[in-house]
């Protein structure tokens, strides 16, 4: 592979240059409520000023993780002085259901049965949260323990039922490919799951309103699905209930189905009592409560090349999906689509095991199964790395898809835009990954504790919701007579900073400086039918929505001006100095005030569908994503094997973000993706005991990344002059999710530090999370395997 | 007496009666002074969003100390100057240098851990010895979790705030000692509410004579574990006795033989005190809890609670500490190993209360490491803890050892086979294969969340391995990871 350097052409219909607006889109802006989140004036769903007779509602939950309900005594809960009452099934007036798929296998509350420890039974309104605590943990309860199936060995040897239908993906002929290959292997991996610990804790407020309407505010990656939950669960059409989310303090996909639950339940007390009801979990609640990243068994059968070269590949991907479909589907589904991560496979098959455990319903996590898929191609990778005796990073460049050949996905769709090798090969330069893979071999020699490693992975990201329908957005904006703009859509704030793209989309349209562009809360009263912010795709689908409002409004001021000063529409302008009308400049207010006599409306909603799209499962062909977002981190890791501590020592990111829409939001995107990516393959590690119990409820068990935790040295770069190849909002790429993948060089790091054992000879086939312990474990492994051992 | 706590909240004298004994500062600052700046992330003192500074005097001069308000009880504020993140902003409505360094480097995202953070920060930028070295950025900040940034700006911003050498809060400082010492001297006080007592007694005396009329109340000194009996547990507690509000029980003093640590000893104030006589004492005390933590946790709190699991007994049993204990006006002197009987038993009669450790300073030849393992190097609870104190004679032979773990059993415990193993033996090769052999003898670790069985025996015969490369090897290798520093011990 030669050393060659990135040149992507720009797109031929690109906009013309014109002068962009200071903290325009593409511009580096501050986030809209950075002043407000350092002064603590940044309000949450619990900061929110408490209406009167507000009531406070706490669940009451399962401490069995199956069994049948035999009686639920609630005399104590109920006899506690300050408790208004308790919720349960029974009082639920529509569908005590909160399937978001459709399923109604998820009661809201349990009805007769229980089927994970930690699910809601029933809820305790209070006159405030200290008392319905206190109240929730008196009831008293009558189980009949039933068979529990708690992970993907005890399901699959249980034959359990899956939650959804499993989907293969296949071209090409994989038996033969495998067969006639001249070199293969196979192995397996276990991939750990993930709390999202979202800092912000699940929270609702609702509050009743005149004849059966209901404002909640949620903290909700998906208003829309919030609204049409409560509005089912309280038997009423969607136009009664109104979901409002100002921000979320944080969401990871950890809200987009799992805030529904709270909602309803605030919902119903609101119902019955008449009262405001607000719910806040508390954080061990939360975790116990709420689903989690699906954790993965991934066997796979690989076929090769002296060489190295990949000629099929089989895999089959299960995964621990919990007690109810929930998003399970297309989390696994995605899992399979990310199974090559950026890698031609010419014979292949996936196949999925979407397994029902009686554990937490697992559900979104930032990459949806996609970053469990890219780990097992990692695996394979350094299989076949450790098989030829090549280095890991060869065998990645020369598998990546190509161009024009070797560029067909698994599910048929052609890769159009590899840049995959280009990228590593650009990061391998700029960070000595060749020089330093060396010197870190070398320095191992010497260092019979400490060993150190490094390797650098890519990562390709699908872009767009695999349920096409989901590809599209709604976007309302409201110029005032004073030429202040108001700006909503149908995405929310969960700190990624899509509230800040979208009020830089309309400065730079505009012209306007950021003070005269306000974002407002998004609503479903305002933009209703809306998607979850959720798959990266915030920006995209919003982004299009905003500007095709903006662009509606100045094509009618435009118009105006036009005929108002009697020129050529062509001749009118928004820049940032002012409305260029010919060779007049006039001021945005004077334009939008004239236009306001002239009785111009200018409010506009705007919509945007993602073009070119489809999938079908059924087939599994088609052309799920838009396109692809890529990236790659080298990451130089140190091990202890007397501990099996890890520190992660330096690690450099060359990401594609498109031509960013904020580079220092994106950058931020890449810097905090990584350290959760980082965090979820090395110390985050969920326990349940065998009672289904989840041990690790609570920051105090499950430990995120602190501080001290992310690369002492850290270069994190975007990759410039690589606009999207289509034609997406000023041809930016979607960054929420890729980032996450590149942790993934951290495992491969720790895992070429344990190779050293070896002497380099032996795929340490290491498991995630890669704890002390599990480090530990591995290095006595390839101790023993080591024909020579006398460490 | 007094019936009232007092205190200042912002510019705000605050004087406060009748409240519940288990409130929590948390509480209190959001639901009745409604200061939602102030957020519940985990309210167990893990998370740091709710993160406040309490400002003391200590030896005439301002102490900016960052607290955990969800585990800390609202009576614990007596007599102090408390700010909030809603009292950052100067008076002319301009940003904290602290703030504006987070807006500059893109330090929030979600925002919601953002307000902990900025108090943590802007405690670090109070403190004398704030630089702008990233290993004790990363002390001071161990406490605060951030999920959205992965920490880079964060620390980028701190940087960036202490380069503005001064910020309005020098201008008030003494305007802000000055309503301190109308605190002073701190009278006894006892606060009544329908739900319980809080008894604040001023002297060692007075709190024997509180406790012997009432065996029953619960002492509480930093409350970072009895907080969790409250948030998390949901424990009413009728009766509580401080020790915090005793003022001779915060001596710290050294003597030419030992140094002397009040029951009302923070490990903030303690840290540097012990880290002189025992370096990795230090080190270990440095990755106890967080800032927050150790800002209100004292060394004598972390040892009366007999946790399996504190940190600092082991580090006490190996460097051979006295407890001094008390009751009514008698005290006893035991060796602290002697203080853990059983899980949950420690040999503390009713009545009895801890007055200070006595840690005896180190002959000079003793070789002393101390080895925190945990899945986390910061703010973690320890799968296992090891220490290791040795002397060995001018022919290499061990005169003397003692080792003392956590996490190994149902107390902090000594491994006697182990230092039968290589007492009067040279430190060798040899000997370390017989230790290693012996400490399988000595415990019989659980398996938990922390790490199964199997790890904590393995990592504990390792721990002996690490103890000899860095004690019995001429050659100096690398033998840790935990810190910043490029070779952490040589």
């Amino acid at each position: 592979m030669s050393d060659v350097s990135i040149s992507l052409k720009k797109p031929e219909n690109d906009q013309p240059h014109l002068p962009v607006v200071k903290g325009g889109a593409t511009k580096s802006l501050k986030h809209e409520s950075a002043r407000m989140h350092v002064s603590g004036s940044a309000t949450y769903i619990d900061d929110l000023p408490e209406p009167q007779g507000l009531v406070h509602v706490v669940p009451g939950l399962s401490t069995k993780a199956h069994a049948r309900i035999i009686s639920l005594n609630l005399d104590a809960v109920k006899a506690l002085p300050g408790v208004i009452g308790v919720l349960t099934h029974r009082d639920v007036p529509g569908h005590n259901q909160v399937s978001p798929v459709g399923k109604d296998d998820e009661p809201l509350l349990a009805e007769d049965e229980v089927f994970y420890y930690g699910q809601p039974i029933f809820a305790v309104i209070a006159e405030n949260r200290s008392i319905a605590r206190k109240a929730a943990r008196l009831a008293e309860i009558e189980y009949e323990d039933l068979p529990a199936v708690l992970n993907i060995a005890q399901a699959r040897a249980a034959g359990s039922e899956l939650v959804w239908r499993p989907l293969e993906m296949k071209r090409g002929d994989v038996d033969k490919g495998l067969a006639e290959a001249p070199r293969r292997l196979n192995g397996r991996i276990t991939i750990g799951g993930q709390e999202h610990f979202y800092l912000e804790g699940q929270a609702a407020l609702a509050q009743p309103g005149e004849e059966g309407e209901m404002r909640i505010w949620s903290s909700t990656q998906h208003p829309t699905e919030t609204q049409h939950m409560v509005a089912h669960v309280l038997d009423r059409p969607s136009n009664l209930v109104t979901v409002e989310v100002r921000r979320m303090g944080g969401g990871f996909g950890g809200k987009e189905t799992q805030a529904n639950t709270p909602a309803c339940l605030a919902a119903l007390a609101a119902n019955l009592t008449g009262r405001a009801a607000k719910i806040r979990l508390d954080r061990d609640d939360d975790m116990l409560m709420t689903g989690k990243r699906h954790d993965f068994v991934i066997d796979y059968d690989v076929g090769f090349t002296d060489k190295g070269d990949i000629l099929a590949v089989d895999m089959t991907l299960a995964a621990r999906c919990g007690w109810s479909a929930d998003l399970s589907g297309p989390v696994i589904d995605r899992a399979l689509f990310h199974a090559d991560n950026a890698y031609f496979y010419p014979d292949v098959r996936f196949r999925s095991e979407p397994l029902k455990t009686n554990t937490q319903s697992n559900t979104a996590y930032r990459g949806f199964g996609g970053p469990q898929g890219i780990v097992a191609a990692e695996r394979v990778i350094e299989e076949i790395a450790f098989a030829t005796g090549l280095d890991p990073l060869d065998i990645r460049v020369r598998n990546t898809y190509g161009t024009g050949a070797r560029d067909i996905t698994p599910y048929h769709m052609t890769v159009e835009d590899s840049i995959a090798a280009d990228i590593m090969t650009e990061l391998a330069k700029r960070c000595d990954y060749r020089q330093r893979r060396s010197a870190v071999r070398e320095r191992n020699k010497h260092s019979p504790y400490i060993k150190r490693g490094i390797a650098l992975t890519p990562v390709k990201f699908g872009i767009s919701f695999t349920a096409t329908h989901y590809n599209q957005a709604g976007a309302l904006v409201h110029v005032y007579t004073d030429g202040s703009v108001q700006v909503n859509h149908g995405g929310t704030e969960m700190g990624q900073g899509l509230h800040t793209k979208m009020v830089q989309i309309a400065m730079r349209e505009f012209g306007l400086a950021e003070d005269r562009v306000r974002i407002t809360a998004t609503t479903t009263g305002k933009v209703p039918n809306t998607s979850a912010t959720a798959a990266s795709s915030g920006a995209d689908l919003n982004g299009m929505a905003v500007l095709d409002a903006v662009t509606k409004i100045k094509g009618r001021l435009e118009e105006f001006a036009s005929k108002h000063w009697n020129v050529n529409q062509e001749q009118v302008r928004f820049l940032p100095d002012g409305v260029h009308v010919g060779d007049k400049v006039v001021s945005f207010p004077e334009l939008t005030k004239a236009a306001y006599f002239d009785r111009v409306s200018l409010s506009a909603n705007g919509f945007y569908k993602t073009p070119k799209i489809s999938w079908n499962p059924n087939t599994g062909r088609g052309r799920p994503f838009y396109y692809f977002a890529y990236g790659a981190a080298c990451a130089e890791v140190a091990i202890d094997l007397l501990t099996g501590e890890t520190r992660i020592e330096r690690v450099d990111i060359l990401h594609d973000a498109g031509q960013s829409l904020n580079p220092a939001i994106d950058i931020g995107q890449i810097e905090g993706g990584f350290v959760q990516g980082a965090g979820w393959l090395t110390m985050e590690e969920l326990v349940w005991d065998d009672k289904g119990q989840l041990r690790t409820h609570a920051p105090s068990t499950y430990k995120i990344p602190a501080c001290s935790d992310r690369p002492r040295i850290f270069n994190v770069q975007l990759l410039k002059q690589s606009p999207n190849k289509e034609e997406t909002i000023f041809r930016s790429k979607a960054v929420g999710e890729p980032p996450f993948v590149h942790g993934v060089a951290v495992l491969q790091a720790i895992s070429d530090a344990l190779a050293s054992i070896a002497d380099y000879k032996i795929c340490p086939k290491l498991d995630a999370p890669a704890t002390p312990e599990c480090i530990l474990r591995t290095a006595e492994k390839l101790t023993a395997q080591k024909p020579d051992h006398n460490f | 007496m007094r019936d009232h706590i007092q205190f200042y909240l912002g510019d705000q004298y605050c004087q406060v009666s009748g409240f519940a004994p288990e409130t929590t500062v948390l509480d209190w600052l959001r639901e009745e002074r409604h200061r939602t700046g102030t957020k519940e992330g985990c309210n167990e003192g893990d998370c740091g969003a709710c993160t406040i500074l309490v400002v003391r005097m200590q030896d005439n001069k301002l102490e900016w100390k960052a607290v955990n308000a969800c585990i800390q009880f609202l009576w614990m504020l007596d007599g102090a100057q408390i700010f909030t993140v809603e009292d950052l902003r100067d008076p002319t409505g301009a940003l904290h240098p602290v703030q504006q360094a987070m807006v500059d480097q893109h330090g929030s995202q979600c925002g919601f851990c953002t307000p902990g953070f900025v108090m943590s920060m802007v405690a670090y930028y109070k403190s004398p010895s704030a630089s702008t070295d990233e290993a004790a950025i990363n002390d001071a900040l161990a406490g605060n979790l951030c999920r959205c940034t992965g920490y880079a700006p964060i620390v980028k911003a701190m940087k960036q705030a202490l380069a503005t050498k001064s910020d309005h809060f020098d201008q008030q400082e003494q305007t802000i000692k000055n309503r301190l010492e109308t605190f002073l001297p701190r009278s006894s006080c006892k606060i009544s509410a329908p739900a319980g007592t809080v008894s604040l007694p001023a002297t060692v005396e007075e709190l024997a004579s509180i406790y012997q009329d009432n065996p029953d109340a619960t002492l509480v000194a930093g409350a970072t574990d009895v907080g969790l009996w409250v948030t998390k547990r949901l424990n009413s507690l009728p009766h509580i006795i401080s020790i915090g509000s005793v003022e001779s029980l915060k001596a710290l003093h050294e003597t030419d033989d030992e140094l002397w640590i009040g029951a009302g000893v923070t490990y903030s104030r303690a840290h540097s005190a012990i880290a002189t006589i025992l370096p990795d004492a230090g080190e270990v005390i440095r990755r106890i809890g967080s800032t927050q933590v150790r800002n209100a946790g004292t060394v004598c709190g972390n040892i009366g609670n007999g946790s399996p699991i504190g940190d600092g007994p082991p580090l006490f049993i190996a460097a051979e500490a006295i407890l001094v204990l008390r009751k009514g006006q008698v005290t006893r002197s035991l060796p602290i190993e002697d203080y853990f009987i059983a899980y949950g038993k420690q040999d503390r009669q009713p009545e009895e209360f801890i007055e200070a450790l006595v840690i005896p300073k180190p002959d000079k030849n003793l070789l002393y490491r101390a080895y925190k393992i945990s899945k986390r190097f910061d703010q973690d609870i320890s799968a296992l803890l090891g220490v290791f104190a040795m002397t060995c004679n001018g022919d290499g032979i061990v005169t003397h050892i003692r080792i003392a773990f956590g996490g190994m059993a149902a107390t902090p415990k000594r491994a006697y086979a182990t230092e039968a193993a290589i007492l009067g033996k040279p430190w060798d090769k040899a000997t370390l294969e017989e230790a290693r052999e012996a400490i399988q003898t000595d415990f019989t670790p659980l398996s938990d969340v922390r790490s199964t069985e199997w790890y904590r025996r393995q990592v504990a015969a390792n721990l002996l391995t690490r103890f000899f490369a860095e004690t019995a090897t001429p050659t100096i290798v690398e033998t840790r990871l935990a810190g910043w520093k490029d070779k952490a011990y040589v």
